[in-house]
């Protein structure tokens, strides 16, 4: 068995008596999960539940001309049929749109549709019964009568003028365009020695959390106020949202998040389905559920990456990389999504191309357009995989064009590492990256040299190896930046409220929330290290709007390096406050003593002077003792919010092996490597199980998922038979390694990990494949998923 | 009773249970729903994801792929009753160690097949683990910390107790 190696990162004022910054400590969680202990939203259950099902457009888009709803009605446990018209009234529709994101507009959308449904899927109709059973059989007596309208699925026509306007109001079907020019790219590329130009795309996919979206709604009348048991990443904006079009004050409801059974950006969204669950629990003054079957997921949970980017790329014989063009086109459903909308992932790729490369010559424009299918909106490392397969697989062809190997182009072209502070072409900043170093130390770990050797030897006895590389960088820590600006009521900072209880154990409060990726242990590291106790001694609290400072939640690598950070000196505030009152108790200068072990020490020599339960026995039950006027404060809170850089920019590497078998086209992959640079990194197993979580996904896109729709706009492989997901048996042993560069912005110095698998796996896959097929005269393959099937069209097999 | 309902009785871990159910109740919503037995999970409803997955009569089985009607008269056991009688209690202290488990809504499935695998006592090839597992759907791991987990039961398995699998830096 493979350990994680558990060793102290790089760390040097991190480096407390007994730290547990940089160990491979386990999650507080994990017994109960694997005792099936869990506590999960799809498993609550309340005095007078009733559940929710929704009756939901066949049709990609059409309208709404009449719905019968009394035959529903009298079905044997019905409680209420409600259509979108009706529950309008106890809720208010939503835009999702941002000032940010100049020029971008949507259409107002309801909880349940109103007068027209534009999507296969949209909810029309709720039946709410006392099971989830009868609720469904009743859906079956309700009669819609729709009349079918012509549905725009097909991005590349969807600005036509032959082509319908889904919101006439809006007077076209583009959401949102953006243009960016820096440094001269017309000269550039007329000064390459070679350009290539391709056409990259990207099937649309979705995230496929193992437990569907989850809603416990409970309104009480007798105390005004609404309780919701979200499966949700972000509790506090969820808190917003539903009191804002609730018209109730965000104080009136609390979110509660236990655990959540997968996220990956799914569950940082505003749903219909869910918002007209609070609604119905408000209407009916008793609490509702909502549990998406698998058939309403692959449906109603956002889908994402539907892009395709025409890309060239100019480079000298020297293998100097001149200039990057990217023109994006991305077809986001009827709606851009609430409240983070559905213009930030063509904005990430705008961004992202060409990041890890010294180049300045970059043109980019990206067009976000309206159709009939399900809504587009961010799941995990958000326009990442996109950006890092258009630039790797450009610096790929390039290579192959001017016969360079494709690990000396990346050498010759990637920012130095001794070139920070440093921008790119796009405009983003980078405090500090180590793409040579990272590259330098992924290239040991494979032995490129022989895998190389080995690959050319194989292909003269007709195997056929690819082996790809991916450099790639990952926005993680954001600021305000990302939301905030644009008018998103979503916290960019988040706090830890510690309180020592009277016998000497830690609460932490914190305003992240936990779905798997390990939060709470790492709030536990920060704060056993900084106060100084046992890490057996911290209990963590997540997930309560009621019980934790305001917090943005978990999502976009936020939760260690922001949730994480202000843990931190919260533990050492209390420390502080805790030798004062053992200061008072010894009548010694607190500023002489420390704590460790959970014990009161002299600092100097570490003699053991007082244990923390003596400290706290006196302060709560004999605080007469103590001298006149002194107050003791066991409860701290501290915030972080990062301000130096808007974002925290990591980086790293990815190599993919892989093997091709060209009778079937199968691509069977034979070992994947990552080197990632996170900054410090406070529990090396938990970041290495997000990589190789992160990679698994990423490889998810480029060889299997895809939903599938056909013209008139039915989404046809939605099911977890036709719709293909990695498992067990496809996978790849993963290799993880790491080079440390913290961030200066915090005391910790960690940045984000969670995007960073996500971000390279495609690429680097789609780099093996081709590599493995151009020897054989293949076409590149550009179009994701790989499937055989195109691998063997590839191949002009078939 | 009504020919959509119908009267079973049964053994769930260890406890003999009687009731009245519907005819087209799956087993999983029975052990959810009727029992609240939660451990056991809902992903799929057709049989693809594993995260039902219970022993019945000892065998892996898909709880929304069996009606309860067809469990009258039989053995079932969930993550719980395995977890109490610690007969994957080796199983459950690997995952713990190796994180072999993120969101943790796979895991009570994925420890029954399993444990089903281990039970003959060999040691299966790496291969054979991710074959065997191919019935579970993990979005959260990529699976290698799973198999990881599990090899290391089946070597300790033939070796004698399961040594701890941390290094030294642990407590």
């Amino acid at each position: 068995m493979k350990l994680s190696p558990d060793r102290p990162s790089q760390l040097s004022a991190l480096d407390r008596p007994n730290s547990y910054i940089g160990r491979s400590v386990p999650r507080p969680n994990l017994a109960r999960l694997t005792q099936g202990r869990g506590q999960y939203v799809s498993d609550v259950a309340l005095p007078r539940l009733a559940h929710v099902a929704f009756v939901r457009s066949p049709h990609a888009h059409a309208r709404i001309k009449q719905i019968e709803t009394e035959q529903a009605k009298k079905a044997p446990g019905v409680i209420t049929v409600v259509t979108g018209a009706e529950l309008a009234s106890v809720i208010t529709p939503w835009v999702g749109v941002l000032t940010h994101l100049k020029g971008i507009k949507s259409a107002p959308q309801h909880a349940i549709a109103v007068a027209r449904a534009c999507w296969q899927g949209e909810a029309v109709c709720a039946v709410v019964a006392r099971t989830r059973a009868e609720a469904e059989d009743a859906c079956a007596l309700v009669e819609v009568d729709y009349e079918p309208l012509p549905a725009v699925t097909v991005a590349e026509t969807a600005l036509d003028p032959a082509t319908p306007v889904i919101h006439p109001e809006l007077g076209d079907n583009l959401t949102f365009e953006r243009a960016h020019v820096a440094g001269d790219p017309d000269a550039a590329f007329a000064q390459a020695d070679a350009v290539a130009e391709a056409t990259f795309i990207f099937g649309r996919h979705t995230g496929v959390t193992n437990e569907p979206r989850a809603i416990v709604a409970d309104w009480n009348p007798g105390e005004q106020r609404l309780t919701v048991y979200h499966g949700t990443q972000a509790p506090h904006m969820t808190q917003d949202i539903f009191a804002r079009h609730l018209a109730l004050e965000p104080h009136q409801v609390r979110v509660i998040t236990k655990d959540v059974g997968g996220s990956f950006g799914i569950k940082v969204h505003i749903y219909a389905d869910e918002m007209a669950t609070v609604a119905l629990s408000k209407l009916l003054k008793r609490p509702v559920k909502f549990v998406a079957d698998r058939l309403e997921s692959f449906v109603t949970d956002i889908h994402a990456r539907d892009h395709r980017v025409k890309a060239r790329i100019g480079v000298k014989k020297d293998g100097t990389i001149t200039a990057f063009e990217i023109d994006d086109l991305t077809g986001i459903g009827p709606y851009s999504v609430y409240p983070r909308t559905s213009g930030i992932e063509a904005n990430q790729v705008v961004n992202l191309v060409g990041g890890p490369y010294a180049c300045t010559n970059y043109r980019a424009r990206a067009r976000v357009v309206f159709q009939n299918k399900n809504v587009m909106c961010q799941y995990r490392a958000v326009g990442h995989p996109i950006a890092t397969a258009v630039t790797e697989g450009l610096v790929d062809l390039a290579a192959a064009k001017i016969g360079m190997d494709p690990a000396e182009l990346r050498r010759r072209n990637l920012i130095p590492d001794d070139a920070y502070p440093a921008t790119g072409a796009s405009g983003i900043k980078f405090e500090r990256l180590s793409h040579h170093a990272s590259l330098a130390k992924l290239l040991a770990m494979m032995d490129y040299e022989r895998l190389r050797a080995e690959q050319e030897e194989l292909r003269a006895r007709g195997v056929h190896r690819g082996i790809g590389l991916a450099s790639f960088i990952e926005v993680t820590n954001p600021s305000a930046a990302f939301y905030g600006v644009g008018g998103a009521r979503i916290s960019s900072q988040d706090g830890a409220t510690l309180r020592l209880d009277a016998t000497g154990a830690v609460f932490v409060h914190s305003g992240v929330t936990e779905q798997g990726q390990g939060a709470e242990a790492v709030l536990a590291q920060c704060v056993a290290t900084s106060f100084g106790v046992p890490i057996e001694r911290v209990r963590v609290i997540t997930g309560d709007t009621d019980h934790t400072p305001y917090g943005g939640g978990t999502w976009a690598s936020r939760a260690a390096g922001i949730g994480g950070e202000p843990a931190w000196p919260a533990g050492k505030a209390l420390r502080t406050n805790v030798l004062a009152a053992a200061g008072a108790m010894l009548q010694a200068d607190p500023t002489t003593l420390d704590i460790n072990g959970g014990i009161v020490v002299d600092a100097g020599s570490g003699r053991e002077r007082l244990p923390l339960e003596e400290v706290a026995r006196v302060v709560y039950f004999r605080p007469d003792t103590l001298p006149p006027g002194f107050q003791a404060e066991f409860v701290v809170t501290r915030h972080y919010v990062p301000r130096g850089w808007p974002f925290a920019f990591t980086n790293g590497v990815q190599a993919s092996y892989l093997d091709i078998d060209v009778t079937t086209g199968e691509v069977k992959l034979l070992k994947h490597w990552c080197v990632e640079d996170c900054g410090t990194v406070i529990n090396p197993q938990l970041v290495d199980e997000q990589i190789r979580g992160g990679i698994v996904q990423g490889i998810g896109g480029a060889l299997y998922e895809h939903c599938v729709y056909d013209e008139a706009g039915q989404l046809i492989n939605g099911n977890m038979m036709d719709y293909l997901v990695p498992m067990a048996v496809e996978m790849p042993d993963i290799d993880v390694g790491h080079v440390v560069t913290p961030t200066a912005d915090s005391e910790l110095g960690a940045k984000g990990a969670g995007e960073a698998g996500t971000a390279g796996a495609p690429a680097c896959i789609m780099n093996a494949i081709n590599d493995a097929l151009r020897p054989l005269g293949a076409a590149p393959l550009l179009a994701m998923p790989f499937t055989p099937e195109r691998v063997l069209k590839a191949l002009g097999r078939i | 009773m009504s020919a959509r309902h119908l009267d079973i009785t049964l053994t769930v871990n260890g406890e003999t249970v009687s009731a009245r159910v519907e005819a087209r109740k799956t087993l999983v919503d029975f052990l959810r729903e009727d029992l609240a037995l939660t451990g056991s999970h809902v992903g799929c409803e057709h049989g693809a994801c594993g995260a039902c997955t219970v022993l019945l009569n000892g065998e892996v089985v898909r709880g929304c792929l069996t009606f309860a009607v067809q469990c009258d008269s039989a053995q079932v056991e969930t993550i719980e009753g395995l977890s109490d009688s610690g007969r994957v209690a080796d199983l459950q202290r690997a995952f713990q160690e190796r994180n072999a488990l993120q969101c943790g809504y796979c895991t009570p499935g994925i420890l029954i097949s399993a444990c089903e695998l281990l039970a003959g006592g060999d040691v299966p090839s790496r291969e054979t683990i991710r074959e065997h597992l191919s019935g579970h759907y993990c979005r959260c791991t990529g699976y290698q910390a799973i198999v990881d987990a599990i090899e290391t039961v089946a070597q300790a398995g033939a070796d004698g107790p399961l040594p701890t699998l941390r290094g030294s830096g642990q407590q």
